[in-house]
């Protein structure tokens, strides 16, 4: 009744290693995508790193000089971005995962979230521009694309958040609860300590996030070039992923600010990456403490 | 000793969704001894515990009918502070669950969140605590560590110093040895004959040498219900009802 | 003991209102989203005043700044389902095996490796990989096919594929490790071979979860601007071929905005492309967000 025959048997095998070959094979070129791209950056950007680059506003209309007022700038609206996102983020998740019970109030919660998740970047950057810029009068400034980058980046935030508040054991709560403590300050005093390292690293993702994105920046924050580094929020701002955008496709000479553009694209993965790296890092020794 | 009424649990009823979790219970626990809950998996013996402190609230889809009253205040009332009701009474739980704080600082918790600001006043409560709780010779040169570095049973005492640092009139006790050693076992079961001369303990428990060696009361509970309650003596000697029988005699459960 | 500094009424008034606070805190999201929709459609909405929807959505032609302007967006829809469609060829077997493999068939070791590649990947700022398509793989296409430009369909396909790659590995992941081990065991012990119980029971029951991440994959992909601003050749055609250019949504509302005239017709024309690609990506967000609840893992009943 059964064909146990080796023949049989050794199809169903043969099929199977091919298979996880296949899968093997799919995670490889994952491996080799990423890693083409960072030999390609590395290799043809690290020239470009100079203490000049790094420290210095670019001249001769971008043909020369650095990026200096472009970091200034990235840095500038990425911390914007978290210091709008976090209390917001947190707060947000706190209220989720502590205090609403099912329902459709949490759905209806849930759903705007993960839609607010899924919004393309550039329609953030209209909504930043019809909204921040032109009907709260901002104008294009860093405070702007701040706000722009902060609401593209709450999603992450409360994201991150809920996770780190669900890893916290339910029975601390308990017990603080148990003592005559109130919600509040079981929250306060139990739950966000224990959770701080996971909101921490949600924050380290959020930063990253916020500062290589282009599109959101576009039209509220960035502009072609400032030769003075801001001196308020109001002020309008260079961000390193439009500094590359202006260069490769818009720059007065393109092919002779090559080495510039791959310098700058360098300097922001290594900051993206960097930040990123940072936290899986951090998250991963936290899961081996638990 | 004159008995005194503690706490009067009055046909209560308690419901998970559809499921009904308690069915009619009622029972007199009196002050200054050690009542235990028994009863196999699933019989409603911790949910019975932890309506006592209204612990179940934080469930959203649960019901209850019935009263308990606690000093002939009932603790269901409408207009119950449920968060001086938690002071009142403590809990222990199964596995030991400190926070992630110092020794020093999770018994010192309890007085914090209820507004106590006098640091020599803590202090002092806090050494009472864990001396009453036969953990100070232990932990006294290492109070400012981290609390997770004890053993398990000196974690689970500790959480006792910490309920009764409060000054609660009643403990809760959860299985508070489920996790722990027979040596642990052995010095929680010693502290808790110590503590009934100050609270009133309820303790529930899957180990009937347990609850035949540390309880002056015992009930025994199946499926929802309160079968039999009685001193514990009689009910481990002489049972009145076959089911309490067979489940102390090992026939089921 | 000393008792409470403050009674329990006003306590209990306190963590009331600390939870309205949260609450409403909690609705900001919502409250984005819903002023996100009402600014596109007012700024959006006023060039109906000049095309019909119809003509809108369904006209051939974008001129948008000449005399007397084209405003018809088809070949921007197409463009930007042309690059979704073909990227998604690419991402989701990509992305599913690569799920497969970390979930099933990856040891612990090369796990802990390639997990964090795949994150990685997802953190890529989209203009570097839109930077990399134009100066690395544009290039390398001219040569190879001999076609008339690298900047076309397919290589921003390729590029959209890696980014959405990310997404739909995850999610595809924790979808097929969520599958109960009894499940496995059972296929496993009746002598079916490893592949055999993903193919037949691992797939089957973790379908939904790896719909909903093809789903999020694929909106990722439809949305996603600085790439296809970057590599996607920018003309506004329907494509033919695959090595044809094209002017996806993003692409063009990103090109032309800075241009455009100040509440013009251009303008809102721009705006109201947005509400389209908007309605697109809600679309596909809500369907992720429906599979996901209607046909939830629950155990072992999904089989």
């Amino acid at each position: 009744m059964f064909k146990n025959s080796n023949s049989v048997q050794n199809r169903r095998k043969l099929l199977q290693f091919i298979m996880f070959g296949f899968f093997k094979m799919s995670a490889a070129i994952n491996g080799i995508a990423l890693l083409i791209i960072f030999y390609f950056l590395v290799s043809r950007g690290w020239r470009a790193i100079t203490w000049t680059f790094l420290t210095q506003p670019p001249i001769d209309s971008m043909t020369r000089g650095g990026i200096l007022p472009c970091i200034v700038g990235t840095v500038c609206l990425s911390l914007g971005a978290i210091i709008v996102a976090i209390p917001i983020g947190v707060a947000s998740a706190i209220y989720l995962n502590e205090y609403a019970f099912q329902g459709r109030i949490l759905r209806i919660i849930r759903l705007g979230i993960s839609n607010l998740a899924g919004v393309p970047s550039i329609v953030f950057g209209l909504f930043g521009l019809a909204f921040f810029v032109v009907y709260l009068k901002m104008g294009v400034s860093i405070l702007a694309g701040a706000l722009t980058l902060g609401v593209l980046t709450l999603p992450v935030i409360i994201g991150t958040t809920e996770e780190a508040l669900r890893a916290v054991p339910k029975t601390y709560r308990e017990a603080s609860l148990g003592l005559g403590a109130t919600k509040w300050q079981t929250i306060y005093r139990v739950v966000l300590p224990a959770a701080l390292p996971g909101i921490l690293t949600g924050g380290i993702l959020g930063l990253s996030r916020a500062a290589g994105e282009t599109a959101p920046i576009m039209f509220t924050a960035a502009v072609f070039f400032t030769p003075s580094l801001p001196s308020s929020v109001f002020d309008e701002i260079m961000a390193l992923p439009y500094h590359i955008y202006v260069l490769a496709t818009a720059g007065t000479n393109i092919e002779a600010t090559r080495h510039l553009q791959y310098g700058t694209a360098l300097v922001l993965i290594v900051l993206v990456l960097g930040l990123n790296l940072m936290a899986i890092i951090y998250r991963a020794r936290l899961q081996k403490q638990h | 000793m004159e008995k005194s009424l503690k706490i009067a649990i009055k046909e209560l009823n308690f419901f998970y969704r559809d499921f009904k979790a308690l069915t009619d219970v009622s029972l007199d626990v009196y002050a200054h001894e050690v009542t235990a809950f028994i009863g196999p998996s699933g019989c409603g013996k911790s949910t019975l515990l932890r309506c006592l402190n209204r612990m179940n609230d934080l469930i959203s889809y649960i019901r209850i009918k019935g009263s308990i009253f606690l000093d002939d205040q009932n603790i269901y009332d409408p207009g119950m502070d449920v968060v001086s009701l938690r002071r009142r009474i403590g809990m222990v739980f199964q596995k030991p669950n400190p926070f992630p704080k110092s020794v020093f600082e999770n018994v010192a918790y309890g007085l914090r969140v209820n507004g106590i600001k006098d640091k020599a006043y803590i202090a002092q409560q806090v050494e009472t605590s864990l001396k009453a709780a036969a953990l100070w010779d232990e932990v006294k040169d290492r109070i400012h560590e981290s609390a997770l570095g004890l053993s398990g049973g000196q974690q689970q005492r500790l959480c006792i110093a910490r309920a009764m640092a409060v000054q609660p009139d009643v403990l809760l006790m959860d299985e508070p040895c489920s996790a722990l050693d027979p040596i642990a076992t052995q010095k929680i079961e010693e502290l808790i004959h110590k503590l009934k001369k100050t609270y009133t303990i309820i303790i529930v428990t899957h180990n009937m040498q347990q609850a035949a060696r540390v309880s002056d009361i015992t009930a025994f509970f199946y499926l929802g219900k309160l079968i039999e309650t009685d001193e514990t003596d009689a009910i481990f000697t002489r049972p009145k009802l076959k089911q309490t029988e067979d489940y102390i005699t090992g026939r089921f459960g | 003991m000393a008792t409470s500094s403050h009674s329990g009424k006003s306590r209990y008034r306190t963590e009331k209102i600390i939870r309205i606070t949260f609450f409403c805190i909690s609705l900001a999201s919502i409250a984005t989203l819903a002023l996100i929709t009402i600014f596109l459609f007012m700024e959006g909405l006023p060039i109906f005043k000049e095309v019909s929807v119809k003509d809108f959505v369904f006209g051939q032609y974008w001129y948008p700044t000449d005399e007397p302007p084209d405003f018809g967006i088809f070949s921007l829809i197409v463009g930007s389902l042309s690059v979704t469609v073909v990227s998604s060829l690419i991402s989701i077997p990509l992305g599913v095996l690569t799920a497969l493999y970390l979930a099933e068939t990856a040891s612990a070791g090369i796990r802990q490796w390639v997990k964090p590649i795949v994150e990685l990947m997802a953190a890529l700022p989209s203009v570097v990989i839109g930077f990399f398509g134009m100066v690395l793989i544009a290039p390398f296409l001219q040569e190879v096919f001999g076609v008339a430009t690298g900047l076309n369909l397919f290589n921003a396909s390729l590029m959209l594929a890696f980014m959405s790659i990310p997404t739909i590995c995850s999610i595809s992941e924790d979808a097929i490790f969520s599958v109960p081990t009894e499940l496995k065991e059972a296929s496993l012990a009746l002598g079916a071979t490893h592949w055999e119980t993903i193919a037949r029971v691992i797939l089957p029951a973790s379908l939904s979860g790896i719909t909903t991440a093809i789903i999020l994959g694929m909106s990722r992909a439809i949305g996603e601007t600085m790439v296809v601003l970057m590599v996607a050749g920018g003309a506004a055609i329907v494509p033919i071929s695959l090595f044809d250019p094209v002017r996806p949504m993003p692409a063009s509302i990103a090109a032309e905005m800075a241009e455009a005239p100040f509440r013009g017709d251009h303008y809102h024309a721009l705006f109201a492309t947005a509400v389209v690609l908007f309605l697109f990506t809600l679309l596909f967000n809500l369907a992720a967000d429906y599979i996901s609840h209607k046909y939830k893992q629950v155990g072992a009943s999904t089989l």
